[in-house]
């Protein structure tokens, strides 16, 4: 029986390292190996399990100038055009700062939509 | 206004983006106070600006940020610190004696004279002009960093169906970003059988989303009489040169171009610095002094990195070197020639003029697998270091110690080369 | 009603128009594009040809030489930037010597001044680039360079200040004509003339068969160019053409006025009269060719190429008469037509009195006009002094060429009114530099739809549908 694997390009960092994930016969996990972090093994884990994924966007103010924001913390890579939804929906105040929460705990993720960039 | 327009600083800095920032607060923090960045923007934080996606930071903050984010770090270091800046001023001469001649509105068309200047101009996109494709002269066809700007900045969207032209990595994050505005992105082309880009942004940006990389692949055609309506794109062979019955036409309102970066380097050679015809920058000593003593570049004007991180990293460097140079305290006491076998395209820098320790970074010309990256000083190995792969999209540095470098005569030449490992 | 409706606004319109607002004469042009200077005299080769090409006797012999000496009065009137560096057309045997000799008796006889024939060692001397098989030369002392959507833009602009009307937009499908007067129509409006000039190009064949004239037809003839960056614009100091023989014409390579290197261009006949796309194998035999004529030619400083279509006639020379009393045709201006429009425009005139007209004299006629590029030209005191009185001069939009927000707003401001990205850029050069408008397209969009009143999204790179702009991102929510 062969051993079923999937090979990922790691993203954590620039580096970009070659990971490959093995399972056994049940699917579950059985190695992971090319990471050269434990932030590679986690992520290579992660990837195949529950991919998650940060997303940056902008948003537009009341007076139609935009500013960029993020989640502030990576959310289900399933979910990234339900959030983009989220973000296009909103209206900022035109004297939002860096840091500040445009949404919080956006569809229940966790993560909040901060504002990353000042006008 | 002073008197005839004409102002003093001990050291000019000609840009505010993320290499004139680090430079300012670097010499700031060896005790320079009379230092003034010239910004040609409206803020400072230079192309970063519109770099709102994530990844920047890891090695300088041991975090995540995005662009505009990593900018206002430094940014906030600048105002704490109160670092004099004029913004929405261009530079517009730069000569030996380092008057530097810039305008603005307040100003008007002013001369500051400076003890020492900092070349951190930046760099600027291929054009498609210099790509000579042939075809119609639509709208729809830009830059993926003039996309990214009208997109991230003006909230505008330049189009709705997209081909892009090229896998650098302004390109690939734009894949990615008109995406997730809702448009549709067809295919990513690269002429070269490799993408210049980073392996991370092919996974995240093209990947998550099942837009196709096609390698070998480039557009031979351009339809639409004013508005893009189409590309035929083509298979190429080794030599680059379109396979004749591999066109396939793809309709499409917006070409983007993403085909490398040319450090920008007009003000350089107006004002008569030797530049290195690899780089497209200065040819510059450990110190990031250019051959005009006093003059220092750094970051993007010197070489295309492709992390801000290293920019900031090298900005230090340049940023104290300054200071030493307006102190009287720069050495000159060496002065090494780095030469590079073309497997190895160039190092930066090009020379060495002081023992102390030193990074080198280096750009590769094709990907090799199972490599030994060696320097020599005549027959004496200086150091060797092994890589599993190596790639032209991503820079590579070694670091040469006082050690290394107090072995050698003070003028001669270090070899870098890559050699194959035998398995 | 006007006493004249001009149709075309190319450099031959502009300065036709210009020529009949020295008389008191209504004039108006009408122009099917967004902007004037859209057809040959946006993309041509820029060259005041001396009049040693065109056979003897003809129209295009007669009108060129005779256009060559206005040129440099006319563009110092008008403000244009006018070089005059003299042109070499180079041999490579002594069968292109020969076909040189008698070039040099045709200008003779066409009274051409400034002749002379130059053998390889003058030749390298004068210009050490030439190509290294190139054996001797005719140079011709009275060649120049000139802009001619510069010219254009000048012409129709001094015009407008001397109560021409222009019409944008305004493609002539119709024309009647009923005792004496022309009505002039497009889909959406009738102007009526007692006069109607046909400058319409490439088109002049179907708007002289709209009053009955299928006396000729024109053909568009595609020529392709590379246009290199400035760096590369002091290769060569004349404009350098290759002998005509039976390995074809060859191509020009020349400075231009604005310090570019011009290569080009192809002849290719085709039937599209819009088609103005590269091609590849075109380019490549631009290349080609004018690497033979010039050493050291740096292709990877292309910083664009273009097609332009020369409206190429089926008489072999110019065609300007009158089909019909009150209606003129100037068509098949092929080259040396740049060259002969000053002169095109004195014939017409003439040829108005000659049918009866009345032409009186228009006594408070102004001829001249500030040049466009006037600003980059001053010291930097008299620019200081601007910039005091409007600070938008000392702010740069387009970093590669050094043009200013006042700068633009000025072009903006001033007839014939660009309304888009890329009549911006003709007018002020921004764009037009290493970068190509990378940079400061999105502060051009901003600059126009502030000036028209327009919303962003409106902005266009070349008029119709080109927009720069598909809307705005979350799909425009505000």
């Amino acid at each position: 029986m062969s051993i079923k694997e999937r090979k990922l390009t790691c993203i954590v960092c620039p580096k970009g390292c070659d990971l490959k994930v093995e399972f056994d016969a049940d699917g579950k996990i059985a190695e992971v190996s090319g990471f050269t972090c434990p932030r590679g093994k986690d992520y290579a884990i992660a990837e195949c399990t529950s991919p998650v994924r940060t997303v940056t966007s902008t948003v537009r103010c009341a007076d139609g100038a935009v500013v960029a924001v993020k989640t502030s913390k990576p959310i289900p890579k399933s979910m990234i055009f339900d959030v983009m939804m989220e973000i296009n929906s909103v209206l900022a105040d035109n004297n939002v700062k860096i840091g500040d929460v445009v949404i919080a705990n956006v569809l229940g993720t966790g993560a909040d939509i901060i504002i990353t960039s000042n006008k | 206004m002073e008197k005839n327009n004409v102002k003093r600083a001990d050291l000019v800095i000609i840009g505010g983006g993320p290499a004139g920032m680090s430079a300012a607060v670097a010499a700031y923090e060896k005790g320079l106070r009379d230092i003034l960045i010239l910004e040609r923007d409206d803020a400072l934080g230079g192309i970063l600006r519109q770099c709102i996606h994530n990844g920047f930071g890891l090695h300088r903050f041991g975090e995540e940020l995005t662009g505009p984010e990593y900018a206002y770090r430094y940014e906030k270091q600048v105002r704490e610190y109160g670092i004099p800046f004029m913004l929405n001023t261009m530079v517009i001469d730069v000569d030996g004696n380092k008057v530097v001649t810039a305008m603005n509105r307040e100003c008007g068309i002013f001369k500051v004279e400076a003890k020492a200047v900092i070349l951190a101009m930046g760099c600027r996109e291929r054009p498609k002009g210099a790509l000579n494709i042939a075809g119609c002269r639509p709208a729809g066809i830009y830059t993926a960093g003039t996309a990214q700007k009208f997109v991230n900045m003006k909230g505008l969207m330049p189009g709705r169906e997209v081909v892009i032209l090229g896998s650098g990595d302004i390109g690939l994050i734009m894949a990615r970003r008109m995406t997730l505005e809702g448009a549709k992105v067809k295919a990513v082309c690269e002429l070269m059988p490799y993408s210049g880009g980073l392996a991370r942004n092919i996974e995240q940006c093209l990947n998550d989303f099942d837009i196709p990389l096609l390698l070998s692949h480039t557009v031979v055609d351009i339809h639409g009489k004013e508005r893009l309506s189409a590309v035929t794109i083509a298979k190429v062979d080794e030599g680059r040169r379109p396979i004749p019955g591999t066109e396939t036409t793809i309709p499409c309102d917006t070409l983007l171009l993403s085909c490398g970066l040319i450090p920008e380097n007009e003000l350089t050679k107006a004002s008569g610095i030797e530049l290195d015809r690899i780089t497209g920058g200065a040819r510059v000593d450990g110190d990031r002094e250019t051959d005009i003593p006093g003059i220092f570049a750094c970051g993007n004007v010197l070489h295309v990195h492709d992390l801000v991180d290293y920019v900031s990293e090298e900005s230090v460097i340049a940023g104290e070197a300054a200071v030493r140079y307006i102190n009287g305290e720069k050495s000159h006491g060496m002065a090494l020639k780095l030469v590079t076998d073309g497997k190895i395209r160039y190092t930066v820098p090009q020379r060495i003029s002081s023992a102390e320790k030193t990074k080198v970074y280096f750009r590769v010309s094709n990907v090799y697998r199972d490599v030994k990256i060696t320097v020599k000083a005549g027959d004496r190995v200086l150091l060797e270091k092994k890589k599993q792969k190596v790639a032209p999209g991503e820079m590579e540095t070694v670091i040469l110690t006082p050690d290394m470098l107090s072995s050698c005569d003070k003028d001669e030449t270090l070899a870098f080369s890559l050699e194959d490992i035998k398995k | 009603m006007f006493d004249c409706v001009v149709i075309g606004a190319g450099v031959v319109g502009g300065l036709v128009a210009r020529e009949l607002t020295k008389y008191n004469l209504s004039v108006c042009i009408v122009e099917k594009d967004s902007d004037v200077a859209m057809g040959a005299t946006r993309a041509n080769s820029a060259i005041v040809h001396a009049g040693y090409d065109a056979k003897e006797g003809t129209l295009k012999a007669k009108l060129n030489v005779r256009g060559s000496e206005m040129m440099e009065s006319v563009c110092s009137e008008l403000g244009v930037k006018y070089r005059r560096n003299g042109s070499l057309v180079v041999g490579f045997n002594d069968e292109d010597a020969a076909t040189l000799h008698s070039l040099i008796e045709r200008g003779h006889k066409n009274g051409v001044k400034g002749l002379s024939f130059l053998e390889r060692e003058e030749l390298v001397r004068l210009e050490p680039n030439i190509g290294s098989t190139v054996s001797c030369a005719l140079r011709a002392e009275t060649g120049a360079i000139v802009c001619p959507y510069e010219l254009c833009m000048a012409a129709v602009g001094n015009a407008m200040d001397n109560g021409c009307e222009l019409k944008l937009g305004f493609r002539v499908e119709g024309i009647e004509e009923k005792d004496g007067v022309y009505r002039v129509s497009s889909s959406e409006e009738t102007v009526e003339a007692k006069t109607v000039i046909n400058c319409a190009g490439v088109y002049s064949d179907d708007i002289a068969a709209l009053v009955g004239d299928d006396s000729f037809s024109v053909r568009p003839r595609r020529g392709e160019y590379m246009l290199l960056d400035k760096e590369c614009g002091s290769l060569v100091g004349h404009t350098v053409f290759r002998c005509p023989s039976k390995m074809g014409k060859g191509v020009l390579v020349s400075p231009t006025v604005d310090g570019n290197l011009l290569l080009g261009p192809t002849a290719e006949d085709i039937d599209d009269k819009t088609d103005t796309s590269t091609t590849a194998d075109g380019l490549a035999r631009v290349a080609s060719l004018a690497g033979n004529q010039v050493n050291g030619i740096s292709f990877g400083k292309v910083i664009t190429s273009f097609t332009g279509l020369r409206a190429t006639g089926s008489t072999g020379d110019f065609i300007i008469n009158s089909p019909k009393r009150g209606f003129i045709n100037c068509a098949g201006i092929e080259s040396p037509g740049l060259t002969s429009a000053p002169a095109i425009a004195v014939y017409v005139a003439d040829m108005l009195k000659n049918d009866g007209f009345a032409l009186e004299k228009n006594d408070s006629f102004n001829g001249t006009r500030r040049p466009s590029h006037y600003f980059r030209e001053l010291s930097e005191d008299e620019k200081n002094e601007i910039i005091k009185q409007n600070p938008d001069y000392a702010q740069v939009i387009c970093r590669c060429e050094t043009v200013t927000a006042g700068e633009i707003i000025e072009a903006i401001r001033t007839n014939p009114k660009p309304t888009d990205v890329d009549g911006v850029k003709r007018r002020t050069r921004a764009t037009m530099g290493r970068c190509q408008g990378g940079f400061c397209t999105p502060y051009i969009v901003e600059i126009l739809a502030r000036e028209m009143g327009v919303p962003v999204t409106d902005i266009t790179k070349s008029g119709g549908r080109s927009y720069i702009n598909v809307g705005k991102t979350d799909k425009g929510k505000m």
